[in-house]
């Protein structure tokens, strides 16, 4: 017979030696992570230095000019049109590359989560290998497809459709066209491992009780595929608020993003305030578009069980 | 006169799945055609040569950017492996115990924070960090790559573990095996499915990441995707095209056997 005391001991030794196994990877992750963001939060209430880097002078400054603009001469405070322009263009074009994924790859998730068990595999893996692959080359791959002498003007021209290549690079939509390209796998792998549970039966139950096609997908399936289709939403639409690399290359210098926007306040810029306070922004909308996320699939979970 | 109906139709639905692999596939196909390009730019395709691949074989940049990538990544894939099998073992298979959600979230805050805002805050932590110290070396990267891997490396580990049955386990210690020889022959045989597609995920991820090494590298410090994010923005030649088809049959490798390792189930 074991003690009641024994076991609490025992208990607490169990807990302790799991918080020393887990030890190295908190440490890292706060090394390296966590802490540095703390960093970040207070660069931005201190003084850019004159090559970069900052001076231990605290000012309001940085915070300033996420919205607002300092005229030199007046001093008079305006609003900052050219960032107002970039938060609107990156959180619009994060929303329409969230609902173009959500209108292809919720067809797509479904289209493989009903097939037989055997090819589904192989269809899996089709989404999994793009994933997988480089962000940058998938990129790159779509710049060689939309440039001026790239697959789509040139097939163009060569059925005599138009005279002179499209500008396409370097535009919004090629921006677009770009994310949304990239981050499709992000959207299909949550909503497929969503469908893939789906009972479908219910299904079946609602085409015997005479209900449309339409009727059984609006009714049936994308309730019950919610929280997969929440969750592919919110994987897509944060990486996309915070792209670099497709704006980068595909908007060239002209039509930024918020990535590109504060990746100039530690390059040319030489603002780093303003950057800490831009990307504190960044996180902030993250962190909403989180919690509504949360909310969400928390109601949900509490709905069905 | 009735049609064969199958209920899991949608219309229209096979036909926007099939135009989206099209669509995945076909840049992709035309970037590795173009790799065998024989002309002098990418405009025309004047035959197949393999003197692209020849040439990126021959970039001394190249070839140092590669190793220093590939180095880069087993360092940190492993460390970060390491790291997160103790975390897995410590967070499943328990009772939930004071400070384990706040160990969830440390985990996967990587995860959660836009990679510009991790990489804008380890730029400004390792200046100065640069400044007090003085060491310049490959340290960062590797600090920097380990972090933001511990997430992907949990995840397939934690997953394992919760679908492990801990009475083999607890057989073993009945049978007076010491905790250490309990995790030696039972545990880790039993997990390493899940240790294996771990690091390989982290691998993966560390390499191909562009983001945070832009920001973290020091002069000469080029890993293949800042090489290349840097040759992209000046002048594309084939010579690109070459690296890319050659990284993506990495990739390709890594997904079939990450694929093939998840299947053989227990």
């Amino acid at each position: 017979m074991t003690q009641p005391g024994t076991i609490e001991a025992e208990r607490s030794r169990d807990i302790r030696k799991r918080w020393l196994l887990s030890l190295p990877a908190l440490l890292i992750v706060l090394l390296a992570a966590t802490g540095p963001l703390l960093i970040v939060l207070l660069y931005s209430f201190l003084t850019p230095g004159p090559y970069g880097d900052v001076l231990w002078k605290a000012s309001p400054d940085g915070w300033i000019g996420v919205f607002l603009e300092k005229d030199i001469f007046t001093e008079t405070l305006s609003l900052a049109d050219a960032h107002v322009s970039i938060f609107v263009r990156s959180v619009l074009l994060s929303l329409a590359t969230t609902v173009v994924t959500l209108l292809f790859g919720f067809p797509t998730a479904y289209f493989i989560a009903t097939r037989p068990e055997r090819t589904r595999e192989l269809w899996l893996l089709l989404i999994t290998i793009p994933f997988w692959t480089n962000l940058l080359i998938r990129t790159f791959a779509v710049l060689q497809i939309i440039r001026n002498e790239g697959l789509i003007n040139t097939l163009l021209m060569k059925f005599g459709l138009i005279e002179r290549p499209i500008q396409m690079l370097f535009t919004d939509g090629a921006i677009l066209t770009g994310m949304v390209y990239v981050y499709l796998p992000l959207m299909v792998l949550p909503v497929y491992a969503n469908l893939e549970k789906l009972d479908f039966r219910l299904v079946e139950a609602a085409y015997d009780l005479y209900a449309t096609p339409f009727r059984v997908l609006t009714k049936i399936i994308i309730p019950l595929a919610k929280p997969g289709l929440i969750a592919g939403s919110i994987l897509v639409f944060i990486p996309a608020l915070g792209a670099y690399v497709t704006p980068s290359i595909l908007g060239g210098g002209k039509n930024l993003m918020l990535g590109n926007l504060i990746e100039l306040q530690f390059g040319q810029g030489r603002n780093w305030p303003l950057g800490s306070a831009l990307s504190i922004t960044l996180m902030l909308i993250v962190t909403v578009a989180l919690l509504v996320y949360v909310r969400n699939v928390g109601s949900q979970e509490k709905r069905h069980g | 006169m009735a049609r064969r109906f199958s209920v899991q139709r949608q219309t229209g639905f096979a036909t926007i799945a099939i135009i989206c692999f099209f669509a995945l596939y076909l840049p992709i196909v035309v970037l590795v055609f173009y790799a065998f390009n024989s002309a002098d730019s990418l405009s025309s395709f004047q035959g197949l040569s393999l003197r692209w691949f020849a040439r990126a074989f021959e970039n001394r940049q190249v070839i140092d950017a590669s190793i220093r990538s590939l180095q880069i990544a087993a360092v940190a894939a492993t460390a970060a492996t390491i790291a997160a099998t103790m975390a897995a073992i410590a967070t499943t298979r328990t009772e939930p115990y004071r400070g384990l959600t706040l160990k969830y979230a440390f985990i996967n805050q990587p995860l959660m924070v836009p990679e510009i805002v991790t990489a804008v805050a380890l730029l400004i932590f390792f200046a100065r960090i640069k400044i007090w110290t003085g060491y310049n070396g490959l340290g960062y990267l590797i600090a920097a790559h380990t972090a933001f891997c511990v997430p992907f490396a949990y995840l397939p580990i934690r997953a394992r573990l919760e679908n492990m049955d801990s009475t083999l386990e607890k057989a073993a210690a009945d049978l007076y095996a010491t905790p250490w020889k309990a995790f030696r022959y039972v545990t880790l045989p039993l997990l390493w499915p899940g240790i294996l597609a771990g690091f390989m995920l982290a691998f993966v991820i560390s390499l191909d990441d562009v983001v945070i090494t832009e920001f973290v590298k020091s002069a000469g410090q080029d890993t293949l995707p800042t090489y290349m994010l840097g040759q992209i923005r000046r002048t594309i030649t084939p010579e690109m095209n070459a690296i890319s088809a050659l990284f993506l049959l990495l990739s390709i490798c890594v997904v079939i056997v990450f694929f093939v390792v998840n299947r053989k189930r227990v």
